[in-house]
């Protein structure tokens, strides 16, 4: 079995093509169902974010299932492989586990330690858990995954640089405005970040905040969590002549906000200044309309370029993050290795430990007057010797890196001792590891 | 008398403006408060030297060039006490007492002897003349580097730099708001100023106006704050707009002040301040 991820992100594609590959929430049962019934496919499950749509499997014939899982791309999608396939990124193995735990510690974000990649990839989890596509591998690789994200974020500052984006927000907001008080911000669209940018500008004494979403529930909601007010989307261009800031976040395609509706507006302000922060990719507000006079437009990227200058060690703080994601991966790789070999070495125990049970209790009954602590001798005894004759055959086997000779010893002790199939066993082994790991998970969360 | 009082103060300012000056590069609020209590007390020593200047001559002294320069220095530092008071921005001193010091490093370089008033001088209307217009003209050199800083940090924002000065430097809505203000007072001061100045002319010259140089030049300087103040108050005019407004203006306050003395003579070039 090999881990296999296919893909593309914002670094090697365009939105436009991340656009037409992502997989939105009403399709993506539909798509994983599909991946399954792939013959290369044995485990499967979609990352699509606005910025990465990525297909996890587990597979046994990894060449087929890159080719298997590129036409399926091209044909789900409508769009000929052409168009993208130069976008694609595979990775397989070792490589793959790397790239998830990256991936979900927020090393592979355009913002470094964003918060919100680790609850996109718990729902692309959920959702095929629901769906029943993925198995023991993907199991166990999202919940490492979701471990390693954990250990980045409380170890390494990486997380901080993230906030120290709203930090920088709020910062800003005051070098123009000096007290925040009773000014407002407009929140247009939602995500982590924008949420973030908004709370911290609350703490810094906004005292008013406007939510504003396409759907008007949405709207409703979040202004509940912010105890702000919700208007109406196609009344945004009102609120405009009213708030000081703005913070955008959502998925429009095209600018929602234009360089002549805010010059039209700033006349209607009478030039009171305003601050657009524009967290959105691609941008919700055109650049040109920070050329107005006293318009303040940061995008992300400028919020991410001041906050670095705030963060010297920021290097090094990444660096960390990568050395824990590489620890986790060496631990990840010998468990998956093992894999083929442990459900063996536990059925070969279990078959050792049965004879020597059954022939214990034969010896036991025919010497019925023996005292309790002649009994521990005896049992301490066997287990004794089954363990040194153990010793050496898995030993040999758990040390033994070569695929073709590890499948060697494999088979000759089935046959040798009877052992039940594989199969069998993987699958009794995926409820131990199951039962295990749940109550890690519970532990991280 | 004076003179001491008036070397101890523009060595108090000096003192000041290294204060300020260090106060702005590691921004310890300790040193602001070093800087404040020397340039009060160096304020305190340049208002006697103004008194026992008024007892010495007889008159106010306000009547060549090194006693008005010594006097809109001493305006200056006092807007920036008032100003200090009002708005907690510490800043501010950083840059307006290197201007008063300047000025008083100038007109330490003329001389400073007490001279018989010119009968033109000799006039009720003199002393009011020079306390509003130096006021108004104090006032504007606030407005001046309000708009200074404004530039500054407005530049900084707009290139989306958070550099050492950003930190520095008050938020852009503080600053224009007390430029704003500073206008507000400043103005209606200047027009005293050239009132007073045109009534005491029609006592001393038999005319309202007489197309002096000063008097031209401080009609300038009136219109184009006349101009700053409407546009801020109809169209909304603000930040960098009134800013370059307010620099061009200030400008034309130091022609009117000393450029229009040293280069063109006029009706109110004296003798005496050479």
């Amino acid at each position: 079995m090999e881990l296999l991820v296919i893909g593309l992100n914002h670094n090697t594609a365009s939105i436009a093509i991340r656009e037409c590959l992502a997989f939105p929430e009403d399709i993506l049962e539909d798509a994983l169902s599909k991946i399954h019934t792939l013959s290369s496919v044995k485990e499967n499950i979609i990352v699509s974010t606005c910025n990465r749509v990525e297909v996890y499997i587990a597979t046994r014939e990894t060449e087929k299932a890159i080719y298997d899982l590129k036409n399926f791309l091209s044909q789900f999608h409508g769009i000929s492989l052409k168009e993208f396939e130069k976008s694609l990124y595979a990775h397989v193995g070792e490589e793959a586990v790397r790239h998830i735990f990256r991936v979900v510690s927020s090393l592979d974000s355009m913002v470094l330690g964003e918060p919100q990649i680790l609850g996109q990839i718990k729902n692309a989890y959920d959702i095929s858990q629901q769906t029943k596509t993925s198995g023991l591998i993907l199991h166990r690789l999202l919940h490492r995954a979701f471990h390693v994200a954990k250990r980045v974020r409380t170890e390494t500052k990486i997380a901080i640089s993230a906030v120290s984006i709203s930090s920088v927000a709020v910062e800003l907001a005051e070098r123009i405005f000096g007290t925040l008080k009773k000014k407002t911000v407009l929140l247009i669209g939602a995500g982590e970040m924008s949420e973030l940018a908004a709370r911290h500008l609350v703490s810094a004494g906004i005292e008013k905040i406007l939510v504003t979403n396409r759907t008007y529930e949405r709207a409703l909601a979040l202004a509940q969590g912010f105890r702000g007010e919700a208007i109406p989307f196609e009344e945004m261009g009102q609120g405009l002549k009213k708030i000081d800031i703005v913070i955008s976040a959502t998925n429009s395609p095209q600018y929602l906000i234009g360089h002549d509706q805010i010059t039209k507006t700033m006349k209607d302000r009478r030039q009171k200044p305003i601050f657009f922060i524009d967290i959105a990719d691609p941008r919700d507000i055109e650049p040109r309309v920070g050329d107005i006079e006293n318009v303040y437009l940061y995008n992300i990227d400028d919020l991410q370029k001041v906050a670095r200058e705030n963060i010297k060690d920021r290097e090094k703080e990444a660096q960390k993050a990568e050395t824990i994601v590489q620890g986790e991966v060496v631990k990840f790789v010998n468990w998956y290795q093992s894999l083929e070999v442990t459900p063996t070495i536990v059925a070969l125990r279990k078959k050792f430990e049965e004879i020597r049970k059954k022939e214990l209790e034969k010896t036991l009954s025919l010497h019925p007057d023996l005292s309790e602590k002649e009994k521990q001798s005896l049992e301490a005894l066997t287990s004794a010797i089954i363990n040194k004759i153990l010793h050496t055959p898995i030993t040999l086997l758990k040390q033994t890196n070569e695929e073709a000779m590890t499948d060697l010893y494999l088979d000759a002790l089935r046959a040798l001792f009877g052992l039940p199939e594989k199969s069998l066993e993987t699958l009794l082994k995926f409820e131990e590891e199951k039962e295990k790991e749940d109550l890690e998970v519970k532990d991280a969360m | 008398m004076n003179i001491y009082f008036f070397k101890f103060a523009s060595l108090l300012y000096l003192f000041g403006t290294l204060a300020y000056l260090v106060y702005i590069i590691f921004l310890k609020g300790v040193l602001s408060k070093i800087a404040v209590t020397i340039v009060s007390v160096g304020f305190a020593s340049h208002t006697l030297a103004l008194l026992t200047r008024y007892v010495e001559a007889g008159y106010t002294p306000v009547t060549n060039l090194y006693e008005s320069l010594s006097f809109f220095a001493w305006m200056i530092i006092g807007i920036l006490l008032i100003a200090n008071l009002k708005y907690k921005v510490k800043v501010l001193g950083s840059f307006l007492t290197p201007i008063a010091l300047i000025l008083m490093l100038f007109a330490f370089a003329l001389p400073k002897e007490i001279f018989p008033l010119a009968p033109v001088l000799k006039s009720f209307w003199h002393p009011f003349h020079v306390i509003f217009a130096f006021l108004g003209n104090a006032i504007f050199t606030l407005t001046f580097c309000c708009g200074v800083m404004y530039l500054i940090q407005e530049h900084q924002l707009k290139s989306k730099r958070m550099g050492a000065l950003t930190k520095r430097l008050p938020p852009l809505n503080l600053l224009d708001d007390l430029s704003y203000q500073s206008l507000k007072f400043g103005f209606p001061l200047l027009t005293l100023g050239i009132i007073t100045g045109a009534v005491w002319a029609e006592y001393a010259w038999g005319r309202y106006w007489n197309w002096d140089p000063k008097e031209t030049w401080s009609l300038i300087t009136w219109l184009l704050y006349a101009a700053l103040l409407h546009q801020r108050l109809t169209v909304g005019w603000r930040g960098r707009k009134a800013s370059i407004m307010a620099i061009i203006g200030f400008l034309t306050v130091l022609f009117t002040f000393l450029g229009v003395n040293l280069i063109l003579p006029g009706l109110h070039t004296y003798t005496n301040w050479k």
